[in-house]
């Protein structure tokens, strides 16, 4: 039998999700729950206005940057940790409190540092989506078989040398897993801060759907949030495989 | 008179390790000396733990010594360098890079300009039979074309001793004969000083002209010379001799021999 290709099981799946939800959706009282058709209809009318890609352009910018700061930090702060003993038992306790730390409680003192604008948004973001770029780059390096850098130290390579050809590349792998989960993180982040501060973008048509019990409208964002979330892995998947393309070859748990 | 190109002096190594709560002393290696001479061809054989990798990797510098010396061409040995070439157990090739990239990794990061690394890589890979694969990247390679590899990024920065940390262990039977007639071609054409740890005897006798058999404890048991002309090139009729036959008999027995006296120990 011929193989099903990804996309088309993907496909299936959410045809059969999507049309499960439609079908019991519309026997629940709308301010519980919605379905699909409705959603629709809320997005429909949404566009028209113009009122979601007002939004849609706030919320990505502050995301975009809060993300690209935290992979910017993240990387070389992890690459430090994986690398130095004095790194790693100096800050690394920071990070790995960081990664735990309730930072949604410390988003009132965020305002009073930041303000309510872009860059509270940015620092909310990035604060959420370094932790995760940073300790799996961490534990990318510690990763890094002992006989790869005995190479470069049997080679004669100079420290940046060893970290610029054979660490960074062998922790490539890791780092495009930091980076994939960072995209969930950060969007959770966004909306948090968009919910806190100053009601906008994506995450202020959330908040003021719901107060208005109106569930439709509340999913538009929710969902374009969720796509987000798929489109951003993806691009960074599609990333790795430029980057990293020997891992696909070599790596493989998947049954096929 | 050959020249004295590496002069192993005396050399000891321990190395504590955590038992079960109280603190062990392992001695690896004891009172390791002996002279290769340039162009000379010496394999380090003995049973695994007997120190044989440790001394060779004392000797690339990747391992420090408890105390004694090495030294090549009269310079003392205190870190790796140019002067000694490692060719790797498993081979341990960069798998983001192809064949040719690997090959030009130490004359890289020598900061040798990219013209004249790519030449002289593509001659190594030449000189070991892999010209047509080179753009291919570890996962698209053999283990024996991998080792080739390991064994051409050696070579491509030319230098003084090969040391060879048993390169063809972990190859299929056939494949490995292929790569020890090549490594003997290779060895005919360069002359380079070659150090090879192998626990093969067969491949020990075929390849060597001494042969530092080590017992346990980091001791050189015996020294055993190779009376096997060269060039070697004719595999059939150098395993066929008296000479393979009576000195590989005699290392099998001299182990065996070792491994009764020491069996108390191991069992």
């Amino acid at each position: 039998m011929k193989k099903l290709p990804n996309a088309v099981i993907s496909l299936i799946s959410v045809v059969i999700v999507v049309g499960l939800w439609e079908t019991f959706g519309r026997g629940v009282n709308p301010i519980f729950a919605s379905y699909p058709s409705a959603i629709f209809a809320a997005a429909e009318e949404m566009a028209k206005s113009g009122q979601i890609f007002t939004a849609f352009f706030q919320s990505m910018k502050g995301l975009i940057l809060g993300y690209i700061l935290s992979a910017l930090v993240g990387i070389p702060l992890g690459l430090l940790l994986g690398r130095y003993r004095w790194a790693e038992h100096g800050l690394g306790i920071y990070v790995t409190a960081g990664y735990a730390a309730p930072l949604v409680a410390l988003i009132p003192l965020f305002m009073l540092w930041f303000g309510l604008g872009l860059t509270v948004k940015v620092a909310i973001i990035f604060s959420l989506a370094l932790f995760p770029i940073t300790i799996n780059t961490w534990f990318g390096v510690k990763a890094v078989p002992k006989t790869l850098i005995e190479v470069g130290t049997a080679f004669v390579a100079s420290d940046v040398a060893i970290m610029w050809k054979i660490i960074v590349p062998a922790t490539l792998p890791y780092i495009m897993t930091g980076l994939r989960l960072a995209v969930g993180r950060a969007i959770i982040a966004m909306v948090i801060a968009e919910f806190f501060t100053s009601i906008t973008g994506l995450g202020g048509i959330i908040l003021t759907a719901s107060d208005n019990f109106d569930t439709a409208r509340m999913f538009v964002p929710v969902i374009i949030l969720m796509a987000l979330g798929i489109g951003g892995t993806s691009l960074v998947h599609w990333f790795e495989s430029k980057v990293a393309p020997w891992q696909e070859t070599i790596a493989g748990g998947e049954k096929k | 008179m050959a020249q004295v190109k590496v002069r192993v002096h005396d050399l000891a190594k321990e190395f504590r390790i955590a038992a079960t709560g109280d603190e062990q002393t392992v001695r690896a290696l004891s009172s390791v000396s002996f002279n290769v001479n340039e162009g000379e061809f010496v394999a380090l054989t003995g049973r695994s733990g007997c120190g044989k990798t440790t001394t060779l990797r004392i000797i690339m510098g990747l391992d420090q010594a408890s105390s004694g010396t090495v030294e090549v061409d009269g310079r003392l040995v205190t870190r790796c360098g140019n002067d000694r070439g490692m060719v790797f157990q498993h081979a341990e090739l960069l798998p983001w890079r192809t064949a040719l990239a690997n090959v030009e990794f130490g004359l890289e990061v020598k900061g040798v300009p990219r013209e004249k690394r790519h030449e002289i890589a593509r001659r190594s890979l030449e000189l070991v039979g892999l010209k047509q694969s080179m753009d291919r990247r570890p996962d698209q390679l053999s283990g024996g074309m991998k080792q080739r590899v390991g064994l051409a990024r050696a070579m491509a920065i030319d230098p003084e001793v090969l040391l060879m940390d048993e390169p063809f262990g972990a190859l299929d039977a056939q494949t490995r004969e292929s790569m020890q007639m090549e490594l003997i071609s290779l060895h005919e054409k360069t002359r380079k000083t070659v150090i090879f740890v192998t626990h093969d005897l067969d491949e020990a006798v075929l390849l060597a002209d001494r042969i530092f058999v080590f017992s346990p404890h980091g001791r050189i048991h015996e020294v055993v010379d190779i009376n096997i002309p060269r060039p070697r090139t004719d595999a059939v009729a150098i395993r066929g001799s008296a000479e393979f036959q009576k000195k590989q008999y005699h290392i099998w027995k001299t182990l065996k021999a070792i491994d009764d006296s020491t069996r108390v120990e191991v069992a």
